[in-house]
């Protein structure tokens, strides 16, 4: 299980075979992580105070902390020569859902598009700093972003089905990976996975675009799980739905955990407590006119919400916006 | 009623409220409806003029129907309306017109649509800031100038491409075709580019997202979704094409009207022979002048199917983006 070549992409999932595996990571041997993670030995730099190793959480937090997916080490991202997130520095645990909060400017979308690349469509944006992922860096020359997006999945605010089919939408990401055979049962399981199932499989043929809005949601949701990736980024993935299609996308982003490593940005704080494992604070520093984003506090979600170790995150989450 | 009320009740309140402005107009806006009169005379100016097109151009097709039996006129192969003992099967100038089409849309829409999506999606923005405005700089050239660069230039050059053809004369209906095609590739390239910039960007974010590579998110979901924007180019260049006059007229020559399908001679169109009859020296109410009105009415016949059948189609196909 734990050989170099496929860990991130069939390690965990081993229903991805026929797919060209071996290009997008190529990571170290503790990547699929024994018992213990193994990456531990991998964290140095204590002297970031963000910087939070498993071990220390796991004597506080209740949140079961597994391997390491992610690990930021001084990220920047900027557009152009304006800083929009700086320095942040954190690690992403696998089966854990990750949430991003903070005001409005504070980079935390910025960020998590550096998570898959995305920002590499936008030509003046720039990554400083490492992302690291099962070991290597994502930034890494030999790195193909088609094939990282392979593996992370994302879903946006803004609900984006194609103007196809629902089933076409679903079986686009499996067609993308030249996938051919058994599609029906692709799209079937992605709809299921989704808790879209019931409420289309009888009109599979008719457009996307037909459905609610919550539902739309929920088809991007199995589309972007019908390739099985390894990680599903949230990009305020409840922010266009009424409330109780957002309780059921949270009911299933909660079902999502027992097999993806979920990153949520969001602007409802609670949402992020309802949800998530872990939660990142935000914050945006102005200095000469220009707004940059930066991480105040990454900890157990409990520990953000109940006894937050910085005054601008407890300000923030009690609704004292300073 | 209450303010008046509240007036009365307490009157040392009522005077220091403004004073209540009057609800009826100071005076009759007389301008306003002298504007509304000319704007809808203008709108009433364009249909008139089309529908007096289309009575003129009946009233004389009308007469020609006379004389000439639908049938022979639609079903004829032999046309020298000139004639005394003139001829009147429509079929060679109809086929010399398919021909120019066919062979126009045969060059202009592979190159267009390439060039398209070349500039929509994956030209630098130098690079498209200055092709986007030559394009359009090309839609205006005069069709006289194109007329001549494949009368003399494109005409020998096709000799020399093709020596194995049966090059007889100085004209030849296949260069007139590419020619014509010449002249609506800049007209599909720049419609069928702002069709697909048009597309959200959320769809082209959604698909790269799963994976998909540049030329799969322009093919697989870009194209698709501007696919009507798409056919309404063709069909704009098709029916600029059908009316295409002066070019065929000086590449194909205007003389010898043929069923001869061979693209290496001329050949005369619809729009060549009325162009090269109707000079001053024609005689209203002759036969020869009302045929010039037949075959100005089936032109307009055609290009109206040609529209009508592309509405349908793009009803069918397109793919409705928000």
């Amino acid at each position: 299980m734990t050989t170099d070549k496929d860990a991130p992409i069939s390690g965990e999932m081993p229903r991805n075979e026929g797919t060209d595996a071996t290009a997008p990571a190529d990571p170290g041997p503790d990547a699929d992580g024994g018992p213990g993670t193994g990456g531990a030995a991998g964290t140095e730099n204590l002297d970031s105070p963000l910087h939070l190793r498993p071990a220390e959480l796991r004597g506080g937090g209740e949140v079961e902390h597994r391997d390491k997916v992610f690990e930021l080490r001084k990220v920047s991202v900027s557009y152009g020569s304006h800083r929009a997130v700086g320095d942040v520095s954190m690690d992403v645990f696998q089966r854990n859902i990750t949430a991003l909060i903070g005001p409005s400017g504070c980079g935390k979308s910025t960020l998590l598009r550096c998570l898959n690349r995305m920002n590499d469509l936008v030509p003046s944006a720039r990554v400083d700093g490492e992302v690291i992922y099962h070991g290597e860096n994502l930034y890494g020359p030999r790195v193909d972003p088609v094939q990282v997006r392979k593996v992370i999945g994302m879903v946006f605010q803004k609900p984006n089905p194609f103007p196809k089919s629902i089933y076409d939408n679903v079986a686009f990401g499996p067609r993308t990976m030249g996938i051919k055979q058994n599609m029906d049962d692709i799209v079937e399981e992605a709809l299921r996975g989704a808790a879209l199932w019931d409420e289309v499989k009888d009109k599979l043929t008719s457009n996307g675009l037909s459905l609610s809005g919550g539902q739309q949601q929920r088809l991007c949701i199995a589309r972007a799980i019908a390739v099985k990736p390894e990680v599903v980024l949230m990009d305020e993935p409840c922010s266009a739905l009424d409330p109780i299609a957002t309780l059921k996308i949270e009911d299933l982003i909660r079902q999502l955990k027992d097999e993806y490593t979920i990153v949520i940005v969001t602007h409802n704080m609670q949402q992020a407590a309802r949800v998530s494992d872990m939660t990142a604070f935000f914050s945006v520093r102005t200095s000469e006119g220009k707004r940059t984003g930066e991480l105040v506090e990454y900890d157990d979600t409990e520990k953000i919400f109940s006894t937050p170790a910085d005054r601008r995150t407890e300000d923030y989450i009690s609704g004292r916006f300073g | 009623m209450t303010a008046s009320q509240r007036g009365s009740v307490s009157p040392e309140a009522g005077a220091e409220e403004t004073p209540r402005r009057p609800l009826g107009a100071a005076r009759p806006r007389h301008g306003e409806k002298v504007v509304k009169g000319f704007l809808a005379l203008c709108a009433a100016l364009s249909v008139g003029v089309t529908i007096a097109i289309v009575v003129s151009l009946l009233t004389p097709t009308i007469g020609f129907f006379r004389e000439v039996s639908v049938v022979e006129f639609l079903t004829g192969t032999q046309w020298s309306p000139g004639f005394a003992r003139g001829e009147f099967g429509v079929l060679p100038i109809v086929v010399g017109t398919l021909t120019v089409v066919v062979i126009a849309l045969l060059v202009a829409i592979p190159i267009g649509l390439l060039s398209a999506i070349y500039l929509a999606e994956y030209a630098p923005r130098r690079v498209r800031a200055v092709i986007k405005p030559a394009l359009e700089v090309l839609e205006g050239i005069p069709t006289v100038a194109i007329g001549l660069f494949g009368l003399f230039l494109l005409r020998p050059l096709a000799e020399q491409i093709f020596p194995f053809m049966n090059w007889r004369g100085d004209f030849s209906i296949g260069v007139a075709g590419v020619a014509v095609g010449l002249l609506i590739v800049p007209l599909i390239a720049s419609v069928s580019e702002d069709a697909m910039r048009s597309v959200p960007g959320g769809l082209r974010e959604g698909a790269y997202a799963l994976g998909a590579n540049k030329m799969r998110v322009s093919l697989r979901v870009v194209f698709p979704a501007a696919i009507s924007g798409i056919v309404a180019a063709v069909v704009l260049a098709m029916s600029r094409a059908i009316g295409e006059t002066m070019i065929v007229l000086l590449v194909a020559g205007a003389g010898n009207p043929n069923l001869s399908f061979d693209l290496a001679r001329g050949a005369q169109t619809m729009t060549a022979y009325i162009g090269g009859t109707a000079t001053g020296d024609i005689a209203t109410g002759t036969t020869v002048y009302n045929t010039i009105f037949a075959v100005g009415s089936l032109l307009f016949l055609m290009t109206l199917v040609v529209n009508l059948f592309a509405i349908r189609l793009v009803r069918r196909f397109r793919e409705v983006y928000e």
